[in-house]
């Protein structure tokens, strides 16, 4: 297993008792065992970041196509040396936004991240991707039950698809 | 007793601005190591913010994502000294979870 999941496993273990022993336990325990709920990993859409083309991920995840608009904004680096870390942040001035989603076309898989807003939190994400060459970055954003979009051009001086 | 998440939330009065640190490898599948094999995909797939029973903000990640990723966001509705809870599963079912408080 990972370095990650050793410690981590054997803390869980310990604050429930050793009560569920198998990886997959967190979703089959009932509320009140546990200290704190795990993230949903059955929330994950793995159709969509399976996809290899971009449109194809936005159809995967919405259900429909994007278009254009001004309204959103995507901050990206011109140029980034380390195609391991691109800071990436998205917002919008469009009202009732749900939904922010960051695709990379010339990924393997375009779809990077995606990310839930429910009301009460504010149209805006930043997060540091990996590039594996010089593409388009496209933020996509649901808002209204409505898909906008922007587009950035990022250089990329080393391809970090995570190496 | 090291937790992977480091978090800060700090209320500006009606808005809280919440950044966070995830230790993970966030490998992507495409990197070969020392021998030439290539490395599994083994990622985050779910990191989930929880305030007062509400979650306030959903990350979905792909491989693409950074290695020990970074995450900033803000939302409207919480006091100083509340409970923000953050949790993460990846693609192998790890997990980790802390709660922070507001400042």
């Amino acid at each position: 297993m990972s370095e990650q999941a050793g410690p981590d496993r054997t803390r869980r273990l310990i604050i429930k008792g050793a009560v569920v022993g198998g990886l997959a336990g967190f979703g089959l325990v009932g509320g009140g065992l546990m200290r704190v709920q795990a993230a949903d990993a059955s929330k994950w859409p793995k159709d969509a970041f399976a996809q290899k083309t971009e449109a194809d991920a936005i159809k995967a995840i919405y259900g429909k196509s994007a278009e254009e608009s001004d309204k959103v904004r995507l901050d990206a680096p011109e140029i980034a040396e380390n195609g391991a870390v691109v800071p990436i942040s998205v917002s919008s001035t469009l009202a009732d936004v749900t939904s922010i989603a960051i695709l990379v076309p010339e990924n393997p898989f375009p779809l990077t991240a995606a990310y839930k807003i429910p009301a009460g939190t504010s149209p805006m994400v930043g997060n540091r991707i990996k590039m594996a060459k010089t593409s388009k970055v496209v933020a996509v954003v649901e808002a209204g039950g409505k898909l906008y979009s922007a587009t950035k051009e990022v250089k990329v001086t080393v391809g970090g698809c995570g190496g | 007793m090291a937790s992977t998440i480091r978090v800060r939330a700090v209320s500006n009065g009606d808005t809280t601005d919440v950044q966070s640190l995830i230790q993970h490898p966030m490998d992507s599948g495409f990197v070969k190591d020392a021998k030439g094999d290539l490395i599994p995909p083994h990622h985050i797939e779910v990191v989930e913010f929880e305030h007062a029973g509400k979650t306030v903000f959903t990350a979905l990640w792909g491989p693409a994502v950074s290695k020990d990723p970074y995450l900033k966001f803000s939302f409207k509705g919480a006091n100083k000294g509340d409970e923000l809870k953050v949790s993460w599963v990846d693609n192998k079912g790890a997990t980790d979870s802390v709660v922070a408080k507001i400042g």
